[in-house]
């Protein structure tokens, strides 16, 4: 895309330019100087933070980008580039490098446990299993933060009671405060009810020193404890000073591993190849599951779809005579649930189905779980997608309607055809050639359509041997749960899936595309 | 009359109950949100009394004025935005001819199968990293959703556009280059007012794609004042379920104002441009 030719058939057709127009009229270059002013000066506000920080090859990407750009817009030359580069610069940042790193995650086992470096692990083990013992170094502390109180890191302001010395530690260890005022140094004291509130951050908080960590007992107090564990170069494990246990480093799950197959909770972040695809396939607890919601992933998409495309049909036949009065006022009222928040009608049709006081089951007088059973909340989440995209198709296919020429149909009934027959032969056809690339981007959408489960059901009912899998998850929900979900985050599997998704529907897309005119238009 | 029936009457048929399903939850809406009681338990297809209650708790007790504003900042520069920048990709790809032009096409049309959504582990640290180094165009901030969204602008709504650049003679941008009128003037001056329609309709459609935009907001706004409408009002419901549904109704009907202005300024524009196609849901 970044290798263009100089200019067009339309620009070559046209005779040499006068030089004084090539630059356009003196707002023109008023307004382009003052863009490429602006842009120099982002770079610029933009390159200090990298500076300080030394990330050096930010910095370099952020030169080139900002020197290519200049360049663009002060050449004549590369025309189309000139139209091309605001959106594709976007694109690559904010879509095609996050889907890159995704799909590199997925081939690591990245996630909750494994988020960092093997010494990391190692200083996470050793620091978790610091206890008080006989002898301990005490002192007295302070909680601080360098941020706001309620949310900011913390650091603890220890005092040493023999030398009033005192020092700021934090995860990485400790550092000496120069004088004695907290606030000077930069650190805000949190009073006790502030301190209280984030009382179970501040017990698992600890500041690893050489023989151990210094942790916190009560608000006000800290002492210097000694590891329980601690790791071992020799044989490249950790070991329990106490019961003598070892648990041996194992590279290619990126954890430490006990003689019985007991995993440390801590881990690092390694490479597992396709080991997260090959999860996905083979492992049956979750090949199951998988299965069953890739099909009714697709029902779900084919049904919304297909549905809201019918109701929509229909309504726009029904209307589609002079002889029905009071079409103006039907169509009005007929496309609000359009001008409706969908996030928050989702909500509220959520609300609707409720089994106690909701509105569905007063008005019918039932009773039924609706979110309880797989087959009515299955039902359930279609007939609220049907509420929410019939207007759509409503207006679409209304005005397709009135494009096609009433001769026809009207030529197809002198022919003798009943009037099924003429809608089918004359007016379907013609309907679908305008509408089909509609209803595929439809499809891709509902294929993926987060809000529609997440808000109504978030994607019960469970089974009972299987939390994380509902009946009426999508792929998409249910890689959202895996991802971020409250049983531990595996990014690294939730990528694999990711990827999936991303294959199925570029296929099904890709398939569906190539029968439409719209493609061909790309290679005329 | 059986004729009648048989050829109006069926269609009127389809209407009546088409509009009651379609009714039946904006009325509900309506009544909830004038609830006195405002709890879910007590709210009815009949509203049993009318007050205000709710709409003054709602601006009293909760940040909606504010989620409001940020929802309107953060989709109408998008949307703005997003539209501008599609159209000048959709010139480029109808009317210059390039290298790589066909390869762009279909490159455009294949990452947003990758929703972007699908990547917000990366989009998490990504952000998290920018936030470290620029605060401004981090977490909780317009600018920072508003880059975000505009990373799809170069998506199906670039096809729209470059299939209504097609429909236009390409006789017109000639004979203004044979005026002397260079390639930025024939774009500006010439083409944009003449593809106004699409423009209105996508820009509708960026325009109820983000202010109903919940999942990336929801991951990257996450202090009380920077938060959207969605995010908000879904918080609303998140704890309190009962309680606050009249507030959450109330919130409802306002949010769907600035949709329905929307609608109305672009209206004429409309109907021709929505069969180009889009979705919602």
């Amino acid at each position: 895309m970044t290798a263009t030719k100089l200019g067009g058939p339309v620009t070559q057709a046209r005779p040499a330019p006068e030089p004084e127009r090539r630059g356009g009229s003196p707002a023109a270059i008023l307004l382009k100087a003052t863009l490429l002013g602006l842009a120099i000066a982002i770079a610029v506000w933009a390159a200090f933070p990298l500076i300080e920080n030394e990330k050096w090859t930010g910095l370099a990407i952020l030169v080139a980008t900002t020197a290519g750009l200049l360049y663009l817009y002060l050449t004549p030359r590369h025309i189309p580039l000139k139209y091309l580069a605001p959106g594709t610069v976007l694109l690559v940042l904010f879509q095609v490098f996050p889907v890159l790193y995704t799909a590199s995650t997925a081939f690591t086992n990245f996630g909750d446990g494994h988020r960092g470096s093997k010494q990391e692990a190692v200083v996470a083990i050793q620091t978790a299993s610091v206890t008080q013992v006989p002898g301990s170094q005490q002192y007295a502390l302070r909680i601080a933060t360098t941020g706001d109180p309620a949310t900011g890191p913390l650091v603890f302001l220890i005092t040493d009671p023999a030398t009033r010395q005192v020092s700021a530690g934090d995860a990485g260890g400790l550092t000496a405060v120069p004088g004695t005022d907290a606030a000077a140094a930069g650190y805000t004291v949190l009073t006790a009810g502030q301190a209280s509130l984030r009382s179970t951050e501040i017990t698992a908080f600890a500041v690893p020193t050489a023989g151990g960590a210094i942790r916190s007992s009560g608000l006000s107090r800290a002492y210097e404890g000694k590891a329980g564990r601690a790791y071992d170069e020799g044989c490249d494990c950790i070991r329990d000073t106490t019961t003598g246990r070892t648990w041996t480093a194992d590279e290619s799950v990126g954890a430490f591993v006990g003689a019985d197959g007991d995993r440390l909770a801590q881990g690092w972040k390694v490479a597992v190849g396709l080991g997260n695809f090959t999860r996905v396939l083979t492992d049956p607890a979750i090949a199951g599951p998988f299965l069953r919601t890739l099909v009714w992933n697709f029902a779900f998409a084919i049904a919304s779809t297909g549905g809201t495309f019918v109701l929509g049909l229909l309504l726009a036949m029904a209307l589609h005579s002079d002889r029905v009065r009071g079409r103006t006022a039907y169509r009005i009222l007929l496309v609000l649930p359009y001008a409706m928040p969908s996030f928050a009608m989702l909500l509220v049709w959520r609300d609707m189905f409720n089994t106690d006081f909701g509105l569905v089951n007063e008005l019918f007088g039932s009773d039924v779980d609706w979110f309880g059973g797989s087959t009515s909340a299955r039902l359930a989440v279609i007939l609220v997608q049907l509420w929410l995209g019939y207007p759509y198709m409503f207006l679409v296919a209304t005005g397709a309607l009135q494009a096609i020429p009433r001769e026809l149909s009207e030529a197809s009934r002198i022919d003798g055809a009943s009037a099924w027959g003429g809608f089918r032969r004359i007016v379907l056809p013609l309907l679908m050639v305008a509408l089909t690339p509609l209803l595929i981007s439809s499809f891709a959408f509902n294929f993926n359509n987060f809000n529609a489960i997440y808000l109504t059901t978030e994607g019960a009912p469970f089974p009972a041997d299987n939390p994380a899998n509902g009946a009426t998850d999508l792929l998409i929900t249910y890689t959202y749960r895996i991802a971020f979900g409250g049983g531990g985050a595996q990014y690294g599997y939730a990528a694999a899936i990711s990827i999936f998704i991303f294959l199925i529907v570029a296929v099904v897309s890709a398939i569906s595309f190539r029968r439409t005119r719209r493609l061909e238009e790309v290679h005329s | 009359m059986t004729r009648w029936l048989r050829e109006v009457g069926w269609r009127h048929l389809v209407g009546v109950v088409v509009l009651a399903f379609a009714m039946v939850p904006i009325v509900f809406v309506v009544s909830a949100a004038i609830n006195p009681l405002g709890t879910l338990s007590s709210s009815e297809l009949v509203p049993t009394g009318a007050s205000l209650g709710n709409f003054t708790r709602l601006f009293a007790d909760t940040g909606f004025g504010r989620w409001f504003v940020n929802s309107i900042v953060v989709a109408a520069v998008s949307a703005l935005a997003s539209v501008f920048i599609s159209a000048l990709a959709a010139y480029a790809f109808s009317r210059r001819r390039f290298r790589g032009r066909r390869v762009g096409l279909l490159a455009v049309l294949l990452i947003q199968m990758f929703p972007q959504f699908l990547a917000i582990v990366a989009i998490f640290l990504i952000f998290s990293t920018v936030t470290d180094l620029w605060p401004a165009i981090g977490f909780n901030t317009w600018w920072g959703l508003i880059l975000l969204y505009l990373g799809g602008a170069l998506g199906v709504n670039t096809w729209l556009m470059k299939g209504f650049f097609d429909t236009l003679p390409r006789e017109l941008d000639e004979s203004a280059t044979m005026d002397g009128a260079s390639h930025a003037q024939v774009f500006f001056r010439i083409l944009l007012p003449l593809v106004a329609p699409i423009l209105a309709v996508t820009a509708l459609l960026a325009f109820i794609g983000t202010i109903n935009e919940f999942l990336i907001a929801n991951v990257f706004l996450t202090d009380a004042g920077s938060k959207t409408l969605p995010v908000g009002l879904y918080g609303l419901v998140a704890g309190e379920r009962n309680a606050n549904f009249g507030m959450f109704c109330a919130g409802t009907l306002l949010t769907a104002i600035p949709t329905v202005l929307v609608f109305q300024l672009l209206q004429r524009y409309i109907t021709d441009g929505l069969t180009a196609g889009a979705v919602k849901g």
